[in-house]
């Protein structure tokens, strides 16, 4: 465990590395979320009107 | 050889490769995920010490993939819209727009890892380099592609018009490729030289290298799913895509 939080210090270079790692970290987990929201938004809409049209009232 | 280019033309056809496109995409984000996973334990735990920046250069192991893959889907862009102009074929302007944002956001963190690492070492967050500028217009062609194509509501109109733009974007970027060559920059060189030659330590070069294969494979993943929204957001209305979601989605 302290090998790891040594690995990890980044002494006074914390802000920076963590500060690029961070935000790329979070971009790349966001955008495919983004991706599965969009795709799911589009097939729950397409299935929306496909029980308009199989049962119109 | 008939048969072979039957074949490829089948699948420019957005309703087959649709589920083309969904096979591949999971394949893709778990590449993605190991690839990633492997680089960044060996940016941490196997690269060792810069003896010049100390901690501060494991930057370099997402700053440059960002910075390639930023450069690169632009390029890639600019083939199928090049290919879409040529044959008329819509799937190829959907490819082109499926992978913008995606470019946009490499070149984002292209800028901002750039911002992060400048600050240390050259004691400012920006400056107006050829080399940084550049890659700011790369950036600014992306949004700009991505709010022209939106603006636009005619759909082949819209296509065209986005191509144009990004074929006549793409001078800028052997500009950035080749902007620490051209002008006297604070950026340094390339780390990787054309001719093979590379300026670093081979389990630093390695690392990123990891991390480059795994960034293409995360924007391949990316764009075969944004591809397959944005089939279904146009064809909404045709039978296969119908039939395809039914009435449970």
């Amino acid at each position: 465990m302290n090998g790891i939080l040594e690995a990890l210090d980044m002494g006074k270079y914390a802000l920076y590395v963590w500060g690029s790692f961070g935000v790329t970290a979070a971009c790349m987990i966001l955008e495919p979320l983004l991706l599965r929201d969009r795709l799911r938004r589009v097939r729950r809409r397409i299935a929306r009107l496909n029980r308009r049209e199989s049962n119109p009232s | 050889m008939q048969n072979r280019l039957i074949n490829w033309f089948r699948y420019a056809s957005p309703a087959s490769f649709y589920p083309l496109a969904g096979r591949l995409a999971p394949i893709f984000w778990v590449l993605a995920a190991i690839l990633i996973g492997i680089g960044l334990y060996m940016s941490f735990f196997v690269a060792p010490v810069d003896y010049k920046q100390g901690d501060g250069y494991r930057i370099i192991f997402i700053h440059v993939p960002a910075s390639w893959m930023s450069m690169f889907i632009y390029l890639v862009m600019a083939g199928w819209s090049a290919i879409g102009l040529s044959f008329n074929t819509r799937l190829s302007f959907m490819m082109a727009q499926a992978l913008a944002p995606t470019g946009a956001l490499f070149a984002f963190l292209s800028l901002w890892t750039g911002s992060f690492w400048g600050k240390p070492m050259w004691g400012t967050w920006w400056v107006w380099d050829a080399r940084i500028t550049s890659e700011l217009i790369l950036l600014f062609l992306y949004l700009g592609y991505m709010a022209l194509v939106a603006a636009i509501d005619d759909r082949r109109r819209a296509d065209r018009a986005g191509a144009i733009l990004l074929l006549v974007g793409v001078v800028n970027v052997p500009i950035i490729y080749f902007s620490v060559k051209w002008w006297n920059t604070l950026h340094q060189g390339a780390t990787i030289k054309m001719n093979g030659q590379t300026s670093m330590d081979e389990t630093m070069l390695l690392t990123m290298l990891i991390m480059a294969l795994g960034f293409w494979a995360y924007a391949i993943a990316a764009a075969m799913v944004r591809v397959q929204s944005i089939i279904l957001e146009r064809e909404a209305n045709a039978t296969w895509a119908r039939e395809l979601v039914g009435e449970q989605a």
